[in-house]
C-alpha cells in the first residue's frame, strides 16, 4: 500500500463528487457506485468545461494558420505540453509527445526504436504483469526484426522476481519495457531499481505509466526511465489523448513513427526531411480539444492533491480489503506489499462474469475478466477475476455498498 | 429487471449440478470453444450416428449461464437430428437476442426458455450461445478452437 509520508489533510469527498456530474444517476434503479476507475475515470466539470470553452471560443487548427484563433489554439496546444512536462517534471517540454493513449505511445517506441535498432538476437525484456499493450508491440517487432522477448517472472502474491531479472539482463538486452502500477493486481513495481538494473547492463527503459500518474507523483528525471507512457482518460482526462515522454536523446535516436503533416521540416517527390523533436512524432492534426482538456485534468488532479488523492485512496483499499476478506468465499488476487487502487479477487463457485452481472444489479460498476492481462490469469491459473479500482471519489459507504453486493452473490447464484 | 429473470431456477440448478459433464469414455466428433472476452473455455464431444446426434457431453469452465446453458443444450438435444438442431439453435439464438416472437413458429425450446431473460443483457448472449457454436463446429467437426469474438 502506498500511504503519504505526512498525513494530508483528508478530502472533502462530498464537494469533490459534486464536480463529477455523471455520478449522480442511478443505474438499475440504486444509486450508481461507479468502482471501474483502473478502466477509464470520470470527468470533473473541469476537463468537461475546457472542452466546451475550446471549441465555443477558439477552435482552429494548430502550427498552421497566422490567424488569431489558430494562433490561440497553438498556445493552448503548447501550454498542455508544458503542464505535461511539469507534471512528470522533464527536462523540457520538446520530450513530450502527443499520442492517443498509453497503447499508441509504446506502440510509438516499439516502431520507432525497435524497427531501426533492433537485429536478430537482440533481446527485449517485458514482465509477467503487463498489460497486453505492452506485449503485443514487442511481439509485433521481434517477429519482424529476430529480436526475442524475455519475460520476468513473478510470484503468486505478484511481485517480479528481480533475482531472476538480474539473470535475464545481458549485453543483448536493448530495452527492458515494465508497468509501474499493474491494473489487474494492483502491484507498485520498484521501478527505480528495474531502471538502474537494465541501464548497468546497457538497456534503455521504458515504464507503462497508465495506472501510475492517478495516484502517485511521478518525476521522470528521479525515475532515471527513458521513455514513460500514460493515458489521459485515466487520469479524469478525456479520451484519446496520451502522453509518450522521452529523453530527449533516447527520442532523437528513433526513427519517425507515422508520415504526414506536422511531422516535416520539407517534402519534395525525391525526398523529406523531418521536422524537430517533438513535431516529428505528432504526424496529421492532433486531438487538440483532447490537449487542452488534458492541461485541465492535470490542473484539477494537481489542485486536489496527489498525496491527499493517494492517502484516500489507500484507505478505501485497506477497508475494501479487510471488509471483503470476512466473506469466506472471496479469495485476493495480488497481495504484493507495495499495491495502489486495486482489489481484485476470485469467489469460491461464482464465475467474475456472474459477480459482475450481479454487482450491476445493485448499480455497482466493477470490471470483470482478464483485464488484458492474460498472461497474469494463465500464471495464477484463473480464467479472470473481478476488479474493484477506485479514484479520488468514492467513499467509503460505497465499499460498503460492494461488500454486500458481493454478499448477495452467494444468496444468488445458491 | 429482476436478476431472477436471468438467474431461473433452472439455469442456478444446472449451474451447480451440470448434466452430461466431463469427457465421456467414447465419442467421434468434438470441438473446443472459447470466449476470450471472459475466459470462458469449453468443449463438446459428440457422439454422431448418421443424422442423428445420439450423445452429447461437455466439459470447461464458464460462468453460471454459460455452464448451465451447455448442460441444458446437451440434455435437450440428446437424439435429435442434426436438421432439428440446427433448427433448435436458430429459434434460441432468436430468443437470447430478445426476438421471442419467433418462438411461436419454431420448434419447441422447452426448457431452453429458461434463457428468454438473458436478452436484457447483451454482455452475457456470447455466455449462453458459446456451446452452441462450439457444438457446431463439433458437427462439421472442424478441429480448431472456436471463438465468439
Ligand atoms: C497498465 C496499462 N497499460 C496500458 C493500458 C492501455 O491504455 P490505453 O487503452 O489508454 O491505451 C492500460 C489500460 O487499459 C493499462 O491499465
Amino acid at each position: 500500500m502506498t500511504i503519504a509520508q505526512s498525513a494530508p489533510a483528508p478530502l472533502d469527498v462530498d464537494a469533490i463528487r459534486q464536480e463529477f456530474p455523471i455520478l449522480h444517476q442511478d443505474v438499475r434503479g440504486k444509486p450508481l457506485v461507479y468502482l471501474d476507475n483502473a478502466a477509464t475515470t470520470q470527468k470533473p466539470l473541469a476537463v468537461i468545461d475546457r472542452l466546451t470553452e475550446y471549441y465555443t471560443t477558439i477552435n482552429a487548427n494548430v502550427h498552421r494558420g497566422v490567424h488569431t484563433l489558430s494562433q490561440k489554439a497553438t498556445d493552448a496546444f503548447e501550454s498542455a505540453r508544458e503542464a505535461v512536462r511539469s507534471y512528470l517534471n522533464a527536462a523540457d517540454d520538446r520530450e513530450v509527445i502527443f499520442v492517443r493513449g498509453t497503447s499508441e505511445a509504446i506502440n510509438l517506441v516499439a516502431h520507432g526504436y525497435g524497427r531501426s535498432r533492433l537485429e536478430p538476437g537482440d533481446e527485449i525484456i517485458i514482465s509477467a504483469m503487463e498489460h497486453h499493450s505492452n506485449i503485443v508491440p514487442w511481439q509485433m517487432v521481434c517477429e519482424e526484426t529476430g529480436a526475442k522477448l524475455r519475460v520476468i517472472p513473478m510470484t503468486d502474491s505478484g511481485e517480479l522476481l528481480l533475482e531472476e531479472y538480474a539473470r535475464l539482463l545481458t549485453p543483448r538486452t536493448r530495452l527492458v519495457s515494465v508497468v509501474y502500477v499493474s491494473n489487474s493486481l494492483g502491484t507498485v513495481n520498484p521501478v527505480r531499481e528495474i531502471t538502474a538494473m537494465a541501464h548497468q547492463a546497457g538497456a534503455l527503459v521504458m515504464l507503462d505509466g497508465a495506472q501510475a500518474v492517478q495516484h502517485l507523483p511521478v518525476d521522470v528525471q528521479e525515475l532515471g526511465c527513458d521513455f514513460f507512457a500514460f493515458s489521459g482518460h485515466k487520469l479524469y482526462g478525456p479520451t484519446g489523448i496520451g502522453v509518450l515522454w522521452g529523453r530527449q536523446e533516447a527520442l532523437e535516436e528513433m526513427a519517425p513513427y507515422q508520415g504526414g503533416g506536422e511531422m516535416i521540416r520539407t517534402v519534395t517527390f525525391e525526398k523529406t526531411t523531418y521536422n524537430d523533436l517533438p513535431h516529428r512524432f505528432e504526424a496529421g492534426t492532433p486531438d487538440i480539444a483532447g490537449v487542452v482538456a488534458l492541461e485541465a485534468a492535470l490542473e484539477w488532479v494537481s489542485a486536489v492533491g496527489l498525496d491527499r488523492i493517494a492517502a484516500h485512496e489507500a484507505d478505501l483499499v485497506e477497508y475494501a480489503t479487510t471488509s471483503l476478506s470476512f466473506n469466506r468465499r472471496v479469495q485476493l488476487i495480488g497481495e504484493a506489499k507495495e499495491r495502489s487502487s486495486v482489489v481484485s479477487f476470485v469467489m469460491e463457485a461464482a464465475h467474475p462474469h456472474d459477480i459482475g452481472t450481479i454487482l450491476d444489479s445493485e448499480g455497482i460498476a466493477v470490471r470483470t475478466g482478464h483485464h488484458c492481462t492474460q498472461p497474469v490469469m494463465d500464471r495464477l491459473g484463473i480464467a479472470a477475476t473481478a476488479r474493484a479500482s477506485f479514484a479520488v471519489y468514492n467513499t467509503r459507504d460505497e465499499v460498503d455498498a460492494l461488500v454486500s453486493g458481493v454478499n448477495k452473490v452467494a444468496e444468488v447464484l445458491g | 429487471m429482476d436478476l431472477r429473470e436471468l438467474y431461473q431456477d433452472v439455469i442456478l440448478d444446472h449451474n451447480r449440478n451440470p448434466q452430461n459433464f466431463g469427457k465421456p469414455d467414447a465419442s467421434n466428433r468434438q470441438a473446443d470453444g472459447h470466449n476470450p472476452l471472459c475466459g470462458d473455455k469449453i468443449t463438446v464431444y459428440l457422439t454422431v450416428e448418421g443424422d442423428r446426434v445420439v450423445d452429447l457431453h461437455f466439459d470447461g469452465v464458464g460462468c453460471a449461464i454459460s455452464t448451465a446453458s451447455a448442460s441444458l443444450m446437451t440434455e435437450s438435444l440428446k437424439g435429435r437430428s442434426i436438421g432439428q438442431i440446427e433448427e433448435l439453435f436458430e429459434v434460441f439464438h432468436q430468443l437470447v437476442m430478445g426476438n421471442a416472437d419467433v418462438m411461436f413458429d419454431g420448434p419447441d425450446l422447452g426448457k431452453l426458455v429458461a434463457f428468454q431473460g438473458v436478452s436484457e443483457y447483451p454482455m452475457r448472449v456470447k455466455c449462453a450461445t458459446l456451446c452452441w457454436h462450439t457444438l457446431n463446429a463439433a458437427i462439421e467437426s472442424k478441429q480448431d478452437t472456436v471463438t465468439t469474438e
